[in-house]
């Protein structure tokens, strides 16, 4: 596919690496010769100096024959008319970030009037996320498959779970009716277990299942699943606001700590019913007038990595059940994982993931990357005609690096075994190392 | 550095250079012309030492700016000596150093030669000289990462230090795809010449030498007299006009090729280059006309020639300049220092470095009458960045440096001072043919040994725009 991104910042930059290595021909487009000579050395793809807006680039980049136009860009506004010229001078689709949230209010009457076809907001992503991962708190963190009815949590194992050093075959099995771990990653490795893996310390785990079977394993690995009551957030940026909204929805407090006084006001005037305490998240001695130590959730926020990383800590040892913190250089990424804090949040990550996702096409559903994308989950539909439908699973001849973790038939969520049988408009969850798979066929 | 990378680089491009001795071999086998073996030897000399390097699996894949030039550095002088090794191994060229002399010239596209008379070796050896050329022109590190299936982002270092200009780029997304498309225009444009000088009356033999020493800009011919042999009206404008071509950015041609033709006409580096062709015909014309030749028609056919073969560095003569008028002779000197197009396959200064040289000077002068004012030096309509313009002026004096110490240690052999002087700017800039001794009648022979070193290493310089070769001799290089 041709592909031309239109800014080579963070969220561009790691677009492009990623697209590059799977196979499109990426040009990029931006004002600033230094993020474009970053570009230029570490990445095969053609970098044009120029506004994205300007038609002329855009003639440039070879935008009549271009597949998508992303637009990613740190202005929403000019992410906006990029996509309106691109789609005017021929891009097939125009994906655009737009992360204001007084723009994000009207985005289908934008992606309507504009013609964008898909509208990316990093922050309302992360914040879903940051959402999502509090509904099973004792998870790293969770996605939502078959739109909520199959759940995957991410989980890490320690010495005191009973299943550190047991056999996958030797789990009890009323645990694991309705749950399947299927991926495991150690060392930085992911992968696949059969029925002889060993589970071991230090392992994370993924495990896909509906919520009550997800919750019998947790069960099994004697971690209580606690509701989330009370959360404190530091920093009172785009994501806190719309997490606010979202967990307000979901009956759960929030608190939140910003250090600026003007952010404060503002963010009391759009969300009149928040409690803001004006402080400094970082501050130990701030954090425990305001409980800490009470608190089942702690969310780290601010603009940078490093403050996030130390006040989740600070929490961490103060007493706060679950810790999130906000990063936005992903090289920290390995560090980060041995330090303690339960689950990382990178928007631009995110992003990535969902913009991947909408460029591998309709057929799937949903795209969750394990380690860089290491290893995928994906969920595709069977449809009429593929080859996989309608024969056991066991006669089929898969492909070695993937397995098929759950079958979603209207409601039912069915763990596939041998026998079992891929029917039509079934929603199918498939665990992959392999990054070609884009449909069912791919797999045999 | 990565030193494995670096190698397993050269172990490629090693065994690429095996796979281009192969046409040479069929020439031999064709003619019967006792070189065979030659051929067969390096051959195997180089998978020898090529495939174990090639072989070689690096901890990282990655290559950075220093890891790409010392790749192009060390890879032209790698495949030069093993380029000389047919010459020597034929017996073509008695000692080793002038057959490296001969290969050097041959890669750089320069064309000069120490042989007193070509028309004696055999077939298939010049059929070799003429081929290096041709890979020499558009780059031979280049052309091994058109064929390697997959190359990463890393190596448009090699392609940044290989092709010639200020700063190549690439006009598609993908570095291989880049180089395929460099490498087809090129190739047409070899092929619709060899058709044409067939045409026009030479030997199918003969055309493949043109066509080769023409597209590389490299002016190597199997005849003494170079073109001047054959006496051909319609030979010397199809040689004309290909020079010319070939002096023109690759990556215009595509444009034209895109349906984008406005795009040839609105460079204004190739305005430029025009510009100065037709300015030196016209100049050199009127200084003929009557002192030399006594019609028009003459006069407008040797200068155009001569300055299409000076301009682009190829070194082609269709008669002997060196008895012009002086005028003439430093008008094509100058030529020589100014060479074509950026991202061609001429060698020299090039003209986008002349033209924002000027526009440079022009500035400078400006910022004397308004001191406070802010310019900036326009190229088409684009800005160009002050990193770019002091690497021109930089580029500049390193050319005019290397110059003139290739012309004392030149002076020591104690020719004339044309002869002195033209043989340093004509290997320098790839010209080959200069005045004097090593004029169009003459050649290197008669330097010593130590003009002959310098003079290569002068080729190699200027091919690949100085800093590949002077960055290989710094030891910061290859410290860990």
């Amino acid at each position: 596919m041709k592909i031309i991104i239109i800014g080579a910042g963070k969220v561009g930059y790691n677009l492009a690496l990623e697209l590059s290595k799977g196979n499109h021909d990426v040009t990029i487009i931006d004002n600033y010769s230094e993020a474009l000579a970053k570009a230029e050395e570490n990445l095969d793809v053609l970098c044009i100096k120029g506004n994205g807006v300007s038609t002329n680039i855009l003639l440039e980049a070879g935008i009549k024959d271009a597949d998508l136009l992303i637009a990613v860009t740190d202005s929403d506004e000019v992410n906006m008319v990029c996509c309106l010229t691109g789609k005017k001078l021929g891009a097939v689709k125009t994906v655009a970030r737009i992360r204001d949230p007084e723009y994000a209010m009207e985005l289908a009457m934008l992606k309507e009037e504009i013609g964008l076809d898909m509208v990316i907001n990093p922050e309302h992503a992360a914040a879903e996320e940051i959402a999502l991962s509090l509904s099973f708190p004792a998870a790293i963190d969770v996605e939502n498959f078959a739109k909520g009815r199959v759940k995957m949590i991410e989980l890490k194992i320690n010495d005191e779970m009973p299943v550190a050093g047991v056999r996958l075959k030797d789990l009890p099995n009323k645990n694991l009716q309705s749950a399947l771990i299927g991926a495991v990653l150690r060392d930085d490795k992911v992968i696949i277990p059969k029925g002889d893996f060993q589970i071991k310390n230090d392992d994370i785990v993924y495990v896909l299942g509906n919520t009550s079977g997800l919750i019998n394993f947790l069960k099994l690995c004697d971690v209580a699943q606690v509701k989330i009551r009370n959360v404190m957030v530091v920093g009172a940026g785009r994501i806190a606001y719309y997490l606010s909204q979202m967990l307000n929805d979901m009956g759960i407090r929030s608190k939140l700590i910003e250090i600026d006084r003007e952010k404060c006001e503002d963010f009391v005037s759009y969300l009149p019913d928040a409690l803001i305490i004006n402080g400094d998240g970082t501050d130990e001695e701030v954090l425990k007038s305001e409980n800490i130590g009470e608190m089942d959730a702690f969310v780290a926020l601010t603009g940078m990595d490093e403050e996030n990383l130390i006040a989740a800590l600070v929490a961490k040892q103060n007493g706060a059940k679950k810790v999130i913190a906000k990063i936005s250089r992903t090289n920290y990424m390995g560090v980060i994982h041995k330090l303690g804090i339960d689950n990382v949040i990178c928007p631009k990550l995110i992003t990535t993931r969902h913009i991947l996702k909408f460029i591998r096409g309709n057929s799937v559903e949903t795209l969750y990357r394990i380690v860089e994308g290491q290893a995928e989950i994906l969920e595709l539909i069977a449809t009429r005609g593929s080859r996989i439908i309608n024969t056991p699973l066991k006669k089929l001849r898969l492909n070695k690096d993937a397995i098929v973790a759950t079958i979603v038939r209207k409601n039912h969520v069915v763990i596939p075994h041998g026998n079992d049988v891929i029917q039509e408009d079934d929603r199918v969850i498939i665990i992959t190392k392999d990054k070609n798979i884009s449909e069912l066929d791919d797999l045999l | 550095m990565n030193l494995k990378m670096v190698l397993k680089g050269l172990g490629t491009l090693l065994l690429c250079e095996a796979i281009a001795l192969l046409p040479s071999i069929l020439v031999s086998s064709i003619y019967k012309d006792g070189a065979v073996m030659a051929f067969i030897y390096t051959l195997f000399l180089l998978i020898i030492a090529g495939l174990p390097l090639a072989k070689l699996k690096p901890k990282a894949n990655s290559i950075y700016a220093r890891d790409g030039f010392a790749i192009v550095a060390a890879g032209w002088i790698i495949i030069s000596l093993f380029g000389a090794l047919p010459y020597y191994f034929s017996g073509s060229i008695l000692s080793f150093g002038d057959s490296l002399f001969e290969a050097v010239s041959g890669f750089t596209t320069t064309g000069a030669t120490i042989l007193d008379n070509v028309e004696v070796l055999p077939a298939s050896i010049l059929f070799w000289r003429s081929f290096t050329n041709w890979l020499g022109g558009m780059g031979v590190l280049v052309l091994t990462l058109a064929i390697l299936p997959s190359v990463g982002a890393g190596t448009l270092q090699i392609m940044k230090a290989e092709v010639p200009g200020p700063n190549p780029g690439k006009i598609v997304p993908r570095i291989s795809n880049t180089v395929r498309i460099l490498y087809k225009i090129y190739l047409s444009i070899t092929i619709i010449e060899i058709v044409l000088l067939l045409a026009s009356g030479l030997p199918l033999y003969d055309s493949f030498i043109h066509a080769f020493g023409t597209t590389g800009t490299a002016g190597v011919s199997n005849k003494n007299l170079s073109i001047a042999a054959y006496d051909n009206v319609a030979t010397e404008i199809i040689i004309t006009i290909f020079m010319l071509a070939c002096g023109v950015n690759f990556t215009l041609y595509y444009q034209v090729i895109k349906g984008n033709v406005m795009a040839l006409l609105k460079d204004e580096e190739f305005r430029f280059y025009i510009g100065v062709v037709i300015g030196s015909i016209i100049l050199i014309s009127v200084n003929l006309y009557g002192n030399v030749y006594q019609s028009i028609g003459e006069s407008l056919r040797h200068s155009s020639f001569q300055v299409a073969s000076m301009i682009t560095t190829t070194g082609y003569s269709s008669s002997n300049f060196d008895t012009w008028p002086l005028f003439s002779k430093m008008i094509l000197l100058l030529l020589m220092f100014i060479g074509g197009s950026s991202g061609s396959t001429v060698g020299a200064i090039k003209s986008i470095r002349i033209l924002l040289l000027l526009k440079s000077t022009k500035i400078e002068m400006k910022s004397i009458i308004h001191p406070k004012a802010v310019y900036s030096v326009r190229l088409g309509n684009k800005i160009i960045d002050e990193k770019t313009l002091s690497g021109v002026k930089n580029f500049f004096f390193a050319y005019i440096l290397i110059f003139v110490v290739a012309v004392v240690v030149v002076s020591l052999d104690g020719f004339d001072f044309s002869t002195t002087l033209s043989a340093a700017a004509a290997s320098l800039g790839n010209t080959g043919v200069g005045f004097g001794d090593v004029g169009p009648l003459g050649n290197y022979s008669n330097m010593s040994g130590l003009s002959k070193a310098v003079l290569s290493i002068c080729m190699l310089m200027g091919r690949l725009e100085i800093y590949p070769i002077l960055v290989l001799t710094m030891p910061s290089l290859w410290k860990k």
